[in-house]
């Protein structure tokens, strides 16, 4: 009964480092929406920048920065191989699904959502994150805070920022509590403290996250 | 609930073999009562099929009371129909309204295809059970009940996921087709006991390997499968079977 067995290529390996590139980025928006909180002290965007500037210009979170897309770009890389396999198995397509009957819509639209947080990145790296990247190489100094004001000016910038933030909240209201399943970490005491801790997650992480364009729109932070 | 006999519309899925294109054809089931199971029904609008000349219905079934895991019927969308924690065969006629329109339709897999009408080859499962979900040893006559002690606990949760009777409806709920759920089922029942442990690391492996290979889907965690089982099945069985896996693949003390 011994054969030789390809973790990574086998259905549980890739999910399992499906759950645990979520994980990853999911860390990454802990420390994104903290840093980026240091708007609603209302400052003019002082103690912001200087968190930006750090963000900017430490080496380690430079190091970290490639592990980050390394990280997402296998996300996508693992989904996009699971999804064609998972079409592949269900060649003849049902006539009448009550998809709502078994399960949540948005636990069956994990691959929508993710592209749509894609389409999203693209627009939100070229707001920010390529301007900022052109202002290191060129030793200038970028006023993020600036750019943000500038960006979140335009209705709508903060429409599509809007939709991101509401894509990422279903993304994540699935994503936490399913990453741990994943891992195999399903316990009768902590499997209910899990789903509740990813559900208080996602709405505490994205109502931050969508109160940053409004109250710049809205010229509540100044 | 109706009372009186029933009128219904069935549009049911109509495929001469596995080659062949299938479509849907419509029938009418005339004075159906609803005290009859969902099969029975079936049997009575194949017995005026017959008497008039015309072809039956293939459905696959067996016991009818629900211990068997033959039917397997995909109902308005659900498989196993409308209810919770039943088969197709446990599935009564007074869960419908009269004038109702039924849409029936085979479980859909690749690995589980049509070998007429609503029937479905489901031994791609046999096959995952020959690849691991046996305890090797033969023991021989039954022990003592009290020999090997197991905590309750265990045995109880090992009964419960021994509870599954591999109908496939958890392939068959399932949007991308995968069946996880019940061989982490045969996985735990075995695993979880003394006589199944001693081989859980080959066991694992080879099992999932082997549903790899017949074509299933990836688990996306939706939790349709559990939800569908008609025997409530539990996820902390594909938990358990992603963790034994993990374990068994980096432990496993062979070349």
């Amino acid at each position: 009964m011994s054969k030789k067995t390809g973790f990574l290529s086998s259905s549980i390996g890739k999910k399992f480092l499906m759950g645990l590139t979520g994980l990853f980025l999911i860390s990454f928006l802990v420390i994104h929406v903290s840093l980026n909180s240091f708007i609603f002290f209302n400052d003019g965007g002082a103690s912001f920048n200087a968190g930006a500037d750090f963000m900017a210009h430490n080496p380690v979170i430079r190091i970290l920065e490639i592990g980050l897309f390394a990280g997402l770009l296998l996300h996508i890389f693992q989904a996009l191989l699971l999804t064609l396999e998972n079409r592949k198995a269900r060649p003849t397509p049902y006539e009448v699904v009550n998809g709502g009957a078994n399960s949540s819509w948005y636990s069956r639209s994990m691959g929508v959502l993710g592209s749509l947080l894609l389409l999203f990145l693209v627009v939100h790296l070229g707001n920010f994150w390529v301007p900022t990247k052109i202002a290191v190489f060129s030793h200038e100094e970028h006023n993020t805070f600036a750019s943000m004001k500038l960006v979140f000016a335009k209705w709508y910038f903060v429409a599509i920022y809007l939709v991101g933030v509401i894509s990422l909240l279903y993304h994540l209201l699935h994503g936490f509590q399913s990453a741990f399943q994943s891992l195999g970490l399903n316990h009768k005491k902590y499997t209910p403290l899990i789903k509740k801790t990813g559900i208080w997650f996602s709405i505490i992480v994205c109502t931050l996250f969508a109160a940053m364009p409004v109250t710049m729109f809205l010229g509540i932070i100044k | 609930m109706e009372h009186g006999n029933m009128n219904l519309t069935l549009k049911v899925w109509k495929q001469k073999n596995k080659d062949s294109k299938g479509r849907f054809e419509t029938y009418d089931a005339k004075g159906i009562s609803p005290d009859m199971s969902f099969l029975e029904m079936f049997d009575v609008v194949n017995e005026q099929l017959i008497s008039s000349g015309k072809e039956p219905i293939a459905f696959d079934h067996d016991c009818r009371e629900g211990i068997c895991g033959m039917c397997s019927m995909y109902i308005n969308g659900r498989p196993h129909g409308p209810k919770g924690g039943v088969t197709t065969c446990q599935l009564h006629m007074r869960s419908f309204k009269n004038g109702d329109t039924i849409v029936v339709e085979p479980w859909r897999s690749a690995a589980f295809p049509v070998i007429k009408d609503l029937a479905v080859d489901r031994s791609s499962f046999d096959r995952i059970m020959s690849a691991g979900g046996f305890v090797s040893v033969n023991t021989g006559n039954a022990k003592d009940a009290n020999n090997i002690l197991i905590p309750k606990d265990d045995a109880d949760t090992a009964f419960d996921a021994a509870a599954c009777i591999g109908c496939g409806a958890c392939v068959a709920a399932c949007k991308n087709s995968s069946a996880m759920l019940f061989v982490s089922a045969k996985v735990s029942q075995l695993s979880l006991l003394p006589q199944g442990k001693v081989e859980k690391q080959d066991r694992v492996l080879n099992m999932v390997k082997q549903m790899d290979e017949e074509g299933f889907g990836n688990c996306t965690n939706t939790g349709a499968c559990e939800a569908e089982c008609p025997k409530s099945i539990s996820l902390e069985n594909i938990a358990r079977m992603n963790r034994e896996y993990l374990g068994a693949s980096f432990t496993q003390n062979k070349a």
